[in-house]
């Protein structure tokens, strides 16, 4: 190897394989202790001046983007060619020679193997045996010898080739992510219920990105299983393109929304503070109280006018309204607009009520035997908020990635190449026959380039299918 | 009998034929060894059933799902799949001593998510972020990948036990199978491990790009079950390149399986998206 350039001989090592993987694995880990991307502060907070230095100089709060880290991948992916294309250039006239030929003295040295005796001599087991072989093996070869025939035989050469189509898709996901990261962006935007939006701030950075179009949020609706935890959430999306509606389609998370290369993925959501709604003018012309006695349990209803006293029923005095106040007050507290009046229980001492329009259970604090309060023919404004009426934004997840196509491409190439190089082998076999007075004696050996246990069971199935051989042609005649 | 009380008869079977393959490898007994190899299908089978049993009690409930969704479904998933390949090598190899290296990891996990405090054996609700086909893809193709790299963990222990057995050939070492037979069966349980656990990323990867817009976010379970990978792929280089064999190759397994453990537990103590199977 003297005649190699030393740049080409150091992307050729293995030994550079196993320290850029070992160096990827521990850099990797450093990664996942230290919280990446987060807020500065928090950093400086954590670690104190000096280390924030320091790793902000290394750049280990985006390590994974960080010069050195792309620059040990880089150097994998140069090993990775340099050792394919010096591996295979060098090896090809080996794997794929002009001519295939079997080397006899390799498979007299291999110890293990099948041998049995047949009745019939060599000439007649020829066809029967290479019929045989011919199911298992694609590539046969006879050769006379002096005592009789060798059958050779063999298949799947071209599964040593699975190792460089392991590699081939490690390219092909880092290419992938080189052309997603270069035309590709991601943002994250919030559109409320029926806005839109036609343009994203990429993340980390201040770019804005214009779709060409427009999505609009026309609904988002979410459900809770009974525990309270989210069971689905989504958003009702129409995509507006040159005014005209182009597509709508509803997304929730793991079903996202793909138009013209870019994707929109349901992220999260958020509930936008219910607006006050203006106060109603109150009317002082029907005024309808109701009256719960304690004791019965009974509630009375009872039209009630300004300055008219009323008969509270079951005999429990008297009640007088006397005035509305707009803001009125409660122990420091304005409770919004309210009645004021006068209750005269039987035999006792006047009070004042308040009785607050928005508040119709105020009266019970009171503690009196009976509780007033106003009768309203609208739902209050201050009641819980309905769910259909809160109103939310949708979180949605904006990416275009032309390389995503490119990785996936990676992803299979490498499952093929993995079942390939891992469990197929180039699998050889050498039938030995010889001739012993009339009969033969058989001994078939089978080599191959990995999992030579595999290869040992192949031998003795083909020697059981030789031998089953026989049995045919005595049932043939 | 529901699923949980299933499987804690079935934890308690993992410990039985634990116990029994011990007992077989220092005593040197073919019965014991039998009945461990009994007690441990029946075990597995039992793990099999409490598995479909709870999801079938999961669709009773109206919340179904496939019982891959929390730590405590993750264990018992775990053991299945250590209990599932460790009978086939059993099997393949006729060698009932790897079972007590083997079922004792079954056991622990099984243990771990019967009783530890932490693991809460309640049917959850799915989260919308774990509703999709790919659940079922991942979380099988990862755990068969965890099984196969705690089998070859099983395995080295018992090449480094074996390298201080007695020349002589007496003492209880000298029944481990031979060192050259370990060091294959490590081989072939990391090739099957790091092709699943290939699957398993590849996977989790597609999933994750249909779930929130990217293929890979170097959030801290990707990123280690990547270091697993990366551990392993320099095993396999190591071996079939520059010729290591025996020892390292046993402490790069267990290494791998260290990192294994990190990516599976270690990681929920980390921030990030992947903290479904904390609870």
């Amino acid at each position: 190897m003297t005649d190699k350039n030393p740049i080409w001989k150091f992307f050729i090592s293995v030994k550079l394989t196993v320290v850029l993987l070992l160096t990827l694995a521990a850099t990797s880990i450093i990664g996942t202790l230290i919280p990446q991307n987060a807020n500065p502060e928090a950093y400086f907070r954590t670690y104190g001046a000096f280390l924030y230095r320091v790793f902000d100089l290394l750049n280990i709060f985006d390590m994974y983007h960080s010069w050195w880290f792309q620059l040990l991948l880089l150097l994998l992916t140069c090993n990775i060619i340099a050792c394919s294309v010096e591996r295979l250039s060098s090896t090809w006239k080996l794997i794929f020679p002009r001519k295939i030929s079997f080397k006899r003295s390799i498979f007299e040295k291999i110890k293990q193997n099948e041998e049995f005796s047949d009745p019939r001599p060599p000439e007649e087991l020829e066809p029967a045996f290479t019929a045989v072989v011919r199911k298992s093996f694609g590539l046969l070869q006879v050769e006379k010898t002096d005592s009789g025939l060798t059958i050779f035989a063999e298949k799947w050469r071209w599964t040593r080739l699975g190792v460089y189509i392991v590699h081939t898709s490690i390219l092909f996901m880092i290419a992938g992510a080189m052309i997603g990261s270069l035309f590709g962006y991601s943002g994250h935007v919030n559109i409320p219920e029926g806005e839109q939006v036609d343009r994203v701030q990429l993340r980390n950075s201040n770019q804005v990105r214009q779709f060409g179009f427009e999505i609009q949020n026309n609904d988002f609706s979410i459900s809770f299983y009974p525990n309270g935890t989210p069971r689905e959430f989504r958003s009702d999306l129409t995509i507006r393109e040159n005014n005209q509606e182009v597509l709508r389609k509803d997304i929730v998370v793991n079903d996202p929304l793909r138009y013209k290369g870019i994707s929109i993925f349901m992220s999260h959501y958020g509930e936008i503070a219910p607006e006050k709604p203006p106060e109603p003018a109150f009317s002082a012309d029907n005024i309808q109280l109701s009256f719960r006695v304690n004791a019965s349990g009974m509630i009375y209803k009872r039209k009630a006018e300004i300055g008219k006293p009323l008969d509270i029923p079951e005999g429990l005095g008297k009640f007088v309204l006397m005035e509305f106040r707009e803001s009125a007050a409660f122990m420091g507290q304005n409770i919004g607009q309210a009645l004021v009046g006068i209750l005269t229980p039987p035999g006792g001492q006047p009070v004042e009520v308040t009785l607050p329009i928005h508040f119709p259970k105020f009266d019970r604090m009171r503690r009196g035997d009976v509780v007033i309060s106003m009768v309203h023919e609208n739902k209050p404004a201050h009641a819980q908020q309905n769910p259909e009426d809160i109103r939310y934004y949708s979180g949605l997840q904006i990416v275009k990635d032309p390389g995503v196509w490119v990785v996936y491409t990676g992803f299979i190439v490498m499952i093929v190449g993995i079942l390939i190089t891992f469990f197929m082998s180039h699998q050889q076999v050498c039938i030995d026959i010889r001739k012993k007075g009339k009969k033969s004696t058989i001994r078939v050996v089978g080599k191959a380039n990995k999992n030579q246990l595999g290869m040992e069971r192949s031998v003795q199935i083909l020697a059981h299918h030789l031998m089953d051989s026989r049995n045919h042609e005595k049932r043939k005649s | 009998m529901n699923s949980s009380q299933l499987l804690s008869v079935v934890t308690f079977g993992y410990a039985v034929a634990a116990t029994l393959y011990l007992a077989a490898w220092i005593f040197q007994r073919p019965f014991p060894a039998k009945l461990a190899t009994w007690t441990a299908i029946l075990t597995v089978l039992g793990n099999l059933a409490g598995f479909f049993m709870r999801w079938a009690e999961s669709y009773k409930l109206g919340i179904g799902h496939a019982p891959m969704s929390n730590m405590y479904e993750s264990l018992v998933f775990f053991a299945l799949t250590i209990g599932v390949i460790y009978l086939y090598i059993e099997h393949r190899y006729q060698n009932p001593f790897v079972g007590a290296f083997a079922t004792p990891i079954a056991f622990l996990a099984m243990a771990y998510a019967s009783m530890s405090p932490n693991v809460n054996d309640r049917i959850q609700p799915l989260l919308p972020a774990l509703k999709s086909n790919w659940l079922i893809a991942h979380v099988l193709t990862c755990f068969f990948g965890y099984a196969a790299f705690a089998i070859a963990f099983g395995v080295s222990i018992m090449f480094l036990l074996k390298l201080k057995a007695r020349a002589d050939g007496k003492g209880i070492l000298a029944f481990l199978p031979q060192r050259r037979i370990l060091d294959d069966m490590t081989h072939r349980m990391v090739l099957f491990g790091f092709l699943f656990l290939s699957v398993g990323i590849i996977t989790g990867s597609v999933w994750a790009n249909s779930a929130w817009g990217s293929y890979w976010s170097w959030d801290p379970k990707e990123t280690w079950s990547l270091i697993t990978w990366f551990v392993y792929a320099t095993l396999l280089h190591a071996r079939l390149i520059r010729g290591w064999y025996g020892k390292k190759i046993a402490y790069l397994s267990i290494i791998g399986f260290m990192a294994v453990l990190f990516t599976y537990f270690g990681v929920n103590y980390l921030p990030g998206l992947h903290s479904y199977g904390a609870s």
